[in-house]
Formats: C-alpha cells, sequence, structure tokens
C-alpha cells in the first residue's frame, strides 16, 4: 500500500475537519468553538478544492468565514460574560446525546460501506464558473431569482428582530 | 491507495454526527447554532463529492451554493432571534427561556 501525495494531503485536511469539528462541539469554552469553527470551514473549502470545485470553495471562505463567522463571534460578544466557562457553553444529557450519535453514525457509516454507489467518471477538473454561471442563468433561474427574496426577506427581517425598541412618549 | 468517494463520504458522516451531539447537548442557544452550521457543511461535501464522482454534472454544485446562501439567511436571522432573547431574558440558555411552553 503506497501512500501518494494526494492521499497524504486528503488525509491531512480529513483529520483536520474532523478534530477542529471535534472542538466545536465538545469545547468547554464558547469562544474556542466559534475558532474551530473556522478551522471547520477552511478545511472543508480544502476538501472543496479536493473536489474540483474551485468556485465554491471561494464562496465557501467568503460567505462562511468573512460573514457567518464574524456574525457567531458579534453575536457571542454581545450576549456573554466571557471569562465565566461554567456559564458560558454549558452540555447536558451527555449520554443519551452519544447513544443518538453512535446509533445515527453507525446507519451512516453502514449504509457509506455497502451502499455500492455508482461512479461515472470523474467530472473534468477545470474552471467551474462559467458553467456554474451559465445554469444559474438557464436552467437554474427561478430558484436563483427566489435566492434573492429570501435573502432581501432574511436582511429586513434580521434588522426588524435585532433593533432597539423606539419607546415614543 | 486512491481516495474516492467513500473518503468523503466518511468525512462527512463524522462532521455530520459530531454536528448533531452539538446540537443535541449544547444549551446554549448560539451553541446550537453552531452545530446546524456544521450539519449543513457535511451535507455540502457530499453534494460536492457526488457532484464530483457521480459523472460529469454541475447540479451538485449548484445545489451547494444555494445551501451555503440559505445558511447564511438562517444564521443570520438565528443570531438576530438570539440578540432578541437576551435584550428580554438577559440569557441565552435555551432551558432558561421556555415562557412559550403550554
Amino acid at each position: 500500500m503506497s501512500l501518494t501525495i494526494p492521499d497524504l494531503l486528503f488525509l491531512a485536511i480529513a483529520a483536520f475537519t474532523v478534530v477542529s469539528a471535534a472542538g466545536v462541539a465538545f469545547s468547554r469554552n464558547i469562544v474556542y468553538s466559534a475558532f474551530s469553527l473556522m478551522g471547520t470551514f477552511m478545511a472543508a473549502a480544502a476538501l472543496y478544492v479536493f473536489l474540483a470545485a474551485d468556485f465554491v470553495a471561494v464562496v465557501q471562505v467568503l460567505i462562511y468565514v468573512g460573514g457567518v463567522l464574524i456574525l457567531i463571534l458579534f453575536a457571542v460578544m454581545l450576549t456573554h460574560r466571557i471569562a465565566d466557562v461554567r456559564v458560558s457553553n454549558r452540555s447536558v444529557g451527555r449520554l443519551p446525546a452519544l447513544g443518538i450519535c453512535f446509533v445515527v453514525g453507525a446507519m451512516m457509516l453502514t449504509a457509506v460501506m455497502r451502499g455500492g454507489w455508482h461512479q461515472g467518471e470523474l467530472q473534468p477538473a477545470g474552471p467551474t464558473t462559467a458553467e456554474i454561471g451559465n445554469l444559474f442563468l438557464t436552467h437554474y433561474l427561478l430558484p436563483f431569482e427566489l435566492a434573492s427574496v429570501v435573502l432581501l426577506a432574511a436582511l429586513i427581517g434580521a434588522v426588524f428582530l435585532s433593533r432597539k425598541e423606539l419607546k415614543d412618549s | 491507495m486512491t481516495i474516492g468517494l467513500n473518503g468523503f463520504l466518511i468525512v462527512s458522516a463524522i462532521v455530520f454526527v459530531l454536528g448533531l451531539y452539538c446540537v443535541l447537548t449544547r444549551r446554549n442557544a448560539i451553541g446550537i447554532l453552531m452545530g446546524v452550521e456544521l450539519i449543513l457543511n457535511s451535507a455540502n461535501i457530499n453534494y460536492l463529492a457526488f457532484a464530483r464522482y457521480g459523472g460529469g454534472s454541475y447540479d451538485g454544485q449548484i445545489f451547494a451554493l444555494f445551501v451555503i446562501m440559505l445558511a447564511a439567511a438562517e444564521a443570520v436571522i438565528g443570531l438576530a432571534i438570539v440578540l432578541g432573547i437576551y435584550q428580554t431574558f438577559h440569557t441565552i440558555d435555551v432551558e432558561a427561556t421556555e415562557t412559550l411552553r403550554g
């Protein structure tokens, strides 16, 4: 059994993904959880590059690391007594949750192993942006436009929910 | 040994299980949102893996982009609600905020 360099790279990235995801799930301090989440997002972007999805990888870094994670950090900073570890990230019901996770994980791994997935020929690795743009403006035009409406609704809803109430008296 | 579809599916399954554990055990609303993000990421890894190994179509990548978009909207709304809860209850422990329980 010989490991080539891409294999080693994949194993390293996969290990980093799993370790940082475990950091999110098990860390006692919510700030550490948030930074582990950044590791998971970056490692997932690296996996996307491995899967020849360059555009999705860049979007992942831009939106998750640049947007969602900053939002989460803002929310953590705005809502917490950061120094207080015990308050900050309590976990309850570990044993039942471990049982459920074990069962679900075993089912998924069994499905993966015995799936016998159809594997066609590999998608050619190359720039994907032009093809994705074409599909967005032809076959997926309606979902694309609906997505813009959803984003607008989310924007207005977030502003409405998180503003301070103005009491006019 | 070459990495195949199964490698990506296994990584994605592990990330999914960790996200599920996070959602089930955290009592902090932001922690639960982080678990949801982990689960969405694992779904995305699956989409892209099947797009790559399933033969030549870009549909999986398009779906992954839609998932990323919806995850961003979900995070924005979820965190706005969390801030609203914090202004009302001065805590974001989901067990302390049960005035809606019937």
